[in-house]
């Protein structure tokens, strides 16, 4: 263990120290767990291992459960869930919230959304805090200067027995986003960018604290877009420290402390940043203004270029990657070469964890007013959570998605991962705001490309993928 | 958990980079309320064609392959999402062991929650592995935990390491929940000592 009075501290170590119940003697730490929170695919086998051993869940009060992979996103859901597995799930979820006693966002409830929307909503996620969830994606709320992490449903399982996780620290690494972002450049096109730079192993066995002055102009929405892909480059968590911008968002949440804890939290939140001459073990610097609207043109998130570069060839990579290329560019049906602007696309997706809070609806939103969808090309939008898409409605963005042919949904994961009805079907090629263009994904032999809100709406429009900054300049 | 102890088995070659758990289990799979029974479904939109037909090039279909115990991954395998389906497929198949370069940090730590081996090793030594699990079911590999080796077939053998925690709870089969269970009192002491510290937590 470091000692805070002599050693310079990284954010993540600063929250580790302050999680550690108990240290073997091979350095293997048990960790407290503020928030888990709780989703129908990852837990009922955990909760079934509770009954059969006869545990209850140590900490109910600290735990959250909403249903978001499987459910409809149809304006008909109240009337059940056709599908027999689906259904199945989400009612084992609702009897193992209610038997347990957690906190529970039912399908009808206005709360309900896919769960990285929720608990920053809601307020259960704050600065300082552990927080795991059975599903990759929790990386999201380190945006909050929270240690965040997914983890497996044996974990799941000891999370809710215990509210503590066997971990062995990892090692830390430094993102840093110099200077200013390009017009039309959004914070999913710098964590794309990140990901090309760095390849989706390169935080294996990391944190990341993603820093610099692109960063700290971010909102929270852009930087939980940014922390939601720190698995994709391969950490299990991505941290930003908090400050004003945070803060802001958290206060008056409905779990946010109020009064004199909300003035003491405050006090320890403004201690959780990196201290000067932290040790880093990884450090990549990119400066914003290099950085363009970026889209993948393969299977992996790594796969990843500048709007207004081409598709490459086998040929350009190195070892292994020159197979897992070829095999990708078979599977999108592309050919090097060909310029990224001439791809043509059948459907655009916006929603998911990543892109799917009301930021990214309001950034849509603006480039398809007034605009519709070209012909042969299918559009869906899917808010992240109730409130997201009443927030939506309230300002009038359903109207303009409508006017330009989209479907309005209602909040759920969708075709992030296809779970529900919401699939490309094969070799239908689609501009998803998602986070993985992984074989499959999507929907059996589905084509993604990962892009930000604005990119997916002006490709929508256009019929292809588009430079965005282009776009609204002739389209003006 | 079983216990893992020594395996002497069928290695399969699968040389490719970056397998994520979409591939190892898709998505239609993670609809199960049951850890158990997903091994027909194990890489599955690799291993058959949309009715359902074993597409012959696939390596798990090859009769050499049918019975592997042990994978050799290329890098970053078990990528993607934490689902535990993965881990769980691979299990069901039969297949106690993975070797690749490098894992996914979720994935590699589901495995050991499931008596599942993953080993790290430098590119060389799992070049050379690849080479021998390409050999067929006459070549078997031997891993041993214990001593922390991998032995191809034709003798190479190549040490591994391993947290010392995570080998012990492997070579015993020992039950995470329990363990940590008999720590209840330093859980409540952080308890108490969190709720003066944070009360807003």
């Amino acid at each position: 263990m470091t000692n805070p009075e002599i050693t310079p501290r990284t954010l993540y170590d600063k929250i580790w120290d302050a999680h550690v119940v108990d240290r073997s003697e091979s350095g293997t730490c048990l960790l407290y767990i503020d928030r888990h929170l709780v989703h129908e695919v990852t837990s009922p086998q955990a909760f079934e291992g509770l009954r059969m051993t006869g545990r209850k869940v140590h900490a109910p009060e600290r735990t959250i459960a909403v249903p978001d992979h499987n459910v409809p996103t149809t304006l008909d859901r109240q009337d059940g869930i056709e599908n027999e597995e689906s259904r199945i799930q989400v009612d084992a979820l609702d009897k193992n919230a209610r038997d347990f006693g957690v906190e529970y966002y039912p399908v009808n409830d206005i709360r309900q959304g896919i769960v990285h929307i929720v608990g920053p909503e809601q307020g259960w996620t704050l600065p300082g805090m552990t927080v795991v969830c059975g599903d990759s994606h929790t990386a999201t709320h380190g945006a909050f200067g929270a240690l965040a992490h997914g983890i497996g449903t044996s974990e799941v399982e000891h999370v809710l027995a215990t509210q503590t996780l066997i971990q062995s620290k990892s090692k830390n690494m430094k993102v840093e986003i110099t200077g200013r972002l390009a017009p039309g450049v959004t914070a999913k096109d710098v964590v794309l960018a990140i990901i090309a730079e760095t390849g989706t192993a390169g935080g294996t066995g990391h944190v990341i604290e993603y820093c610099g002055e692109v960063i700290r102009n971010l909102s929270m929405e852009g930087r939980m877009t940014i922390c939601n892909m720190a698995i994709e480059g391969g950490a299990r968590a991505g941290l930003i420290a908090p400050d004003e911008t945070t803060f802001e968002y958290v206060k008056g949440r409905p779990h946010a402390p109020k009064g004199a804890q909300w003035e003491a939290a405050l006090a320890w939140w403004k201690t959780l940043h990196s201290d000067d001459g932290a040790h880093f073990d990884k450090i990549v610097t990119l400066r914003g203004e290099d950085i363009a609207p970026t889209v993948t043109w393969g299977t992996s998130p790594e796969d990843a270029l500048p709007i207004t570069a081409t598709v490459p060839a086998p040929e350009d990579f190195q070892a292994g990657k020159v197979d897992a290329a070829r095999r990708s560019l078979e599977y999108m049906g592309l050919k090097p070469g060909t310029k990224l602007t001439d791809i043509a696309i059948d459907a655009v997706f916006i929603g998911s964890c990543t892109n799917g809070r009301i930021e990214d609806l309001r950034a849509a939103a603006d480039v398809l007013r007034g605009r519709k969808l070209a012909a042969n090309v299918r559009g869906m939008v899917v808010p992240g959570s109730g409130l997201v898409r009443a927030q939506a409605e309230e300002e009038g963005l359903d109207q303009i998605f409508i006017d330009a042919g989209f479907e309005w949904r209602l909040a759920g994961c969708s075709m992030c991962l296809g779970m529900n009805p919401d699939q490309l079907a094969p070799e239908e090629r689609c501009a998803a705001t998602s986070n993985r263009n992984f074989e499959g994904r999507q929907g059996y032999k589905g084509r993604t490309h990962l892009m930000s809100p604005t990119m997916a709406a002006a490709a929508g429009v256009a019929g292809h993928l588009v430079d965005v900054r282009e776009f609204a300049a002739e389209n003006a | 958990m079983d216990k893992f102890t020594t395996l002497t088995g069928i290695a399969a070659p699968m040389p490719l980079v970056n397998i994520d758990t979409d591939m190892i289990i898709p998505k239609q799979f993670l609809k199960t309320i049951k850890r158990t029974g997903l091994g027909v479904n194990l890489f599955d939109e690799m291993r058959y064609d949309r009715d359902g037909k074993e597409l012959p090039d696939f390596v798990l279909n090859q009769p050499a392959y049918r019975d592997a115990q042990i994978l050799v991954a290329g890098d970053n395998f078990g990528c993607g999402s934490s689902r535990e389906h993965a881990p769980w497929a691979l299990l069901d198949f039969g297949i106690r062991c993975v070797i690749s370069t490098s894992f996914a940090d979720i994935f590699f730590n589901n495995c050991f929650k499931n008596g599942i081996l993953p080993i790290t090793l430098p590119q060389e030594a799992v070049d050379a592995l690849m080479d021998d699990a390409r050999k067929g079911a006459n070549a078997r590999m031997t891993v041993d935990l214990e001593n922390q080796t991998v032995s191809s077939s034709d003798g190479q053998e190549f040490r591994f390491d391993i947290d010392p925690f995570r080998k012990h709870c492997l070579l015993n089969g020992l039950d995470d929940i329990g363990l940590t269970m008999e720590k209840a009192g330093a859980i409540d002491s952080y308890e108490s000592q969190m709720t003066q510290a944070r009360p807003w937590v």
